[in-house]
């Protein structure tokens, strides 16, 4: 049993302060996706865990112990990292069995545990072949499969995918899901494609600038997002922010316009709200409806068709540019005008400081 | 129609010609053209500066330089067959001149002087050579390399990976380490000269100073001992920084990620660099031993600025056997046979060298 404990965990390269006191738990056998743009510290949150960058404040358990000051091979840890780190000069066996030849497990123990990994990755014939006569994919195998036969309490993932192309990257995906099914270990991923980590996790932790944004699951961060960042970075078109402010507050529900926007009702906790207060109205491009009586009057401006869906590009009257997403027979042309209406009990509504107003529930 | 670009590159071969000219030139002068003379020459009998026409004479160079030949002596017996014991019990032996100097019956050892010997029960056997000086130069020539080869590739290697180290500072060390290879290799060994004096030398006063003055000291470069280690530590010392610049690089190609993912599985140092670094360092590694191997054989300043081949011929080398031959004897034809000789045994063992560390 190994869940995970960050407390306040800080790490500062001399002034620089990289990562600024992350607080998370992590259950055993949760699958936990660290996501974030680049250069927002996840690399350096999962190798601190890993034990290859120093921790500068804070404390880290793994299993209920404290392993601040442990070696990283004391953790009980398995990394697969972005550039799959396989010994070039050793065959995919020995590769896979290298940490086990470490620890000096008995050669046939060892045999076995190795044909084992390579059975559940589908890679018993590569087992002779050298890691240069290896695909992306099948090298990304053969570390994962390194990193599985050592049994580990946790798996660590460093961006395993992002030197895959797009299709093998949708297959590995779903092996990743399937293997965390079958071993019930936990695993923390990194990756910066929102894709990857609303696919994977049972928990997504949304990191920028070192700070821990939101955690939750896929759904409560795609439907209820913590801030503006997050609204942002989950979901793919991005969601569309509108200017606006409040015309009427009820008991529950307030009614917002703007320049862009006529009024639109939606339901929130009006704590704190006075007419006349500056929000963004934040919409998903698929919770969009047309309607000949929209509160949304724009142009259109670019058309992509993917055949199941049409994602259109609309300019506002203030020169704003929002993204919609339409049917995939929806008749729409360059020069159009569309009239849109956000679906009320979806859209979300963030204050001045960026954050979204909690709903009734 | 193929773009412009690459037609007029293609079609400007004069350029070309001309541009690589100078250097084409000068490279033929200074290394083909000598190459093949040393091939040429070394079967003649080309001497420095001759009024008589240089005529073609085979083999005769190397086997004057090769021939080696035993020689079995049994000791002298007295008329009753009873064996002669000297005053101090050894027994006597006819001499070795006797053979050598026109003796028919062993025409083929006719100029051959002694080499080495060793006493099989009360037979000796010897072994001759034609060519004493070069025997020795040979032989030194090979310890040298034997000895300079693993120690120096070792010792660089050592430099390199504490040189490799993320230490403030660290690019002091590379500096000194690095600052004997800039400096001229007549400069240093006119350096070591003092330092090794045998009277008031830096090495024997600081030895005389870590013993308290129990040090007898030791003229380093004129005992037949002491001559040929002395040369080899100044080579190395000289020669390591080039090569821990090599190694260094070759470490710094090895992904930081390897040892990463060593740590977390466990290894502990000694195994990364069996496991990690060693395998990483292959082709590195095949590249010093034939540049330090081939280097070593070339030994020549250093004999030439600090010893002459002596004392007793200890630190003759081929090198310096060679150029003494062609231009202090003015026998061209020996010093290229030499050459030749050192050039085929270089090829062969880089080859064997190569053949070892190949991809497996």
């Amino acid at each position: 049993m190994a869940g995970l404990s960050l407390q306040n965990l800080q790490k500062t390269y001399g002034k620089v302060e990289v990562i600024k006191g992350v607080n998370l738990e992590i259950e055993h056998g949760e699958f936990v996706v660290f996501v974030g743009p680049s250069g927002c510290g996840k690399s350096t949150l999962l190798r601190m865990i890993a034990g290859l960058e120093d921790i500068t404040g804070g404390e880290l358990s793994i299993g209920g112990q404290v392993v601040n000051a442990m070696q990283p091979r004391d953790r009980g840890v398995a990394m697969v990292f972005q550039s799959y780190a396989l010994y070039p000069h050793m065959t995919v066996y020995d590769n896979v069995g290298f940490g086990l030849r470490i620890k000096k497990t008995p050669k046939d123990e060892r045999d076995a545990k190795i044909r084992e990994a390579a059975r559940i990755l589908q890679m018993e014939h590569l087992l002779d072949r050298k890691p240069a006569q290896l695909s992306g994919g099948q090298r990304q195998r053969v570390a994962i499969g390194r990193a599985i036969v050592r049994q580990p309490e946790v798996f660590l993932f460093d961006e395993p995918l992002s030197n895959l192309d797009a299709s093998l990257r949708m297959d590995m995906r779903m092996e990743i899901s399937k293997l965390h099914q079958d071993l019930g270990a936990t695993m923390i991923y990194v990756t910066h494609d929102q894709v990857e980590a609303m696919t994977l996790a049972d928990k997504i932790v949304v990191l920028n600038a070192g700070v821990v944004q939101q955690v939750g699951s896929p759904l409560e961060l795609y439907n209820r997002p913590a801030n503006l960042f997050v609204a942002g970075f989950i979901g793919s078109p991005k969601m569309n922010f509108i200017a606006v402010q409040v015309d009427e507050i009820k008991p529950g529900m307030v009614t917002v316009s703007g320049p862009d926007i006529r009024a639109v009702s939606i339901p929130v906790v009006t704590d704190g709200l006075t007419v006349g207060t500056a929000l963004t109205l934040g919409t998903r491009p698929h919770q969009m409806l047309t309607a000949d009586q929209g509160a949304i009057t724009a142009t259109v401006m670019l058309v992509e068709h993917l055949g199941n869906e049409t994602i259109v590009s609309l300019r506002l009257p203030s020169g704003k540019a929002i993204v919609a997403g339409l049917d995939g027979d929806f008749p729409v042309a360059v020069g159009d005008t569309l009239h849109l209406t956000p679906e009320a009990n979806k859209a979300v509504l963030f204050d001045e400081d960026g954050r979204s107003l909690p709903i009734k529930s | 129609m193929r773009p412009n670009q690459t037609k007029s590159l293609q079609s400007n071969t004069l350029a070309g010609w001309l541009m690589s000219g100078p250097a084409l030139l000068l490279i033929t002068l200074f290394l083909i053209v000598p190459f093949l003379l040393a091939f040429w020459f070394s079967f003649t009998n080309q001497r420095l500066i001759s009024p008589n026409p240089t005529q073609f004479v085979g083999t005769s160079n190397f086997e004057q330089l090769l021939g080696v030949g035993t020689l079995v002596l049994e000791p002298e017996t007295a008329e009753d067959g009873s064996l002669v014991v000297s005053d101090k019990g050894e027994l006597s032996y006819p001499r070795v001149r006797d053979f050598t100097r026109n003796n028919p019956d062993f025409q083929h050892l006719n100029g051959m002087r002694e080499w080495f010997g060793w006493d099989w029960g009360n037979t000796r056997v010897l072994v001759l050579a034609r060519d004493l000086v070069f025997m020795k130069a040979l032989t030194n020539t090979l310890f040298f390399v034997a000895v300079v080869a693993p120690l120096q590739s070792l010792i660089a290697l050592l430099l390199a990976l504490m040189i490799n180290q993320k230490l403030r500072g660290i690019n002091v060390f590379r500096t000194v380490y690095f600052m004997p290879v800039v400096v001229s290799i007549v400069v240093v060994s006119l350096l070591w000269r003092f330092i090794y004096d045998g009277r008031s030398g830096l090495l024997n006063n600081l030895l005389q100073f870590l013993s308290f003055g129990h040090f007898r000291p030791v003229d380093w470069l004129g005992n037949p001992d002491t001559a040929m280690w002395a040369i080899i530590v100044m080579s190395i010392w000289q020669a390591v920084g080039f090569h821990m610049v090599i190694w260094l690089a070759g470490l710094q190609n090895i992904p930081l990620t390897l040892y990463e993912a060593a740590d977390i599985e466990g290894a502990s140092s000694w195994q990364k660099f069996r496991f990690v670094t060693w395998p990483g360092l292959r082709n590195t590694a095949v590249l010093i031993l034939v540049v330090i191997t081939m280097q070593a054989f070339a030994l020549f300043s250093q004999i030439d600025v600090m010893t002459n081949g002596g004392p007793l011929d200890s630190t003759q080398t081929l090198v310096f056997q060679a150029v003494q031959r062609g231009y202090e004897q003015q026998n061209i034809a020996g010093g290229s046979a030499i050459s030749v000789l050192l050039f085929l045994m270089v090829l062969a063992i880089s080859l064997v060298q190569r053949y070892l560390t190949r991809e497996r």
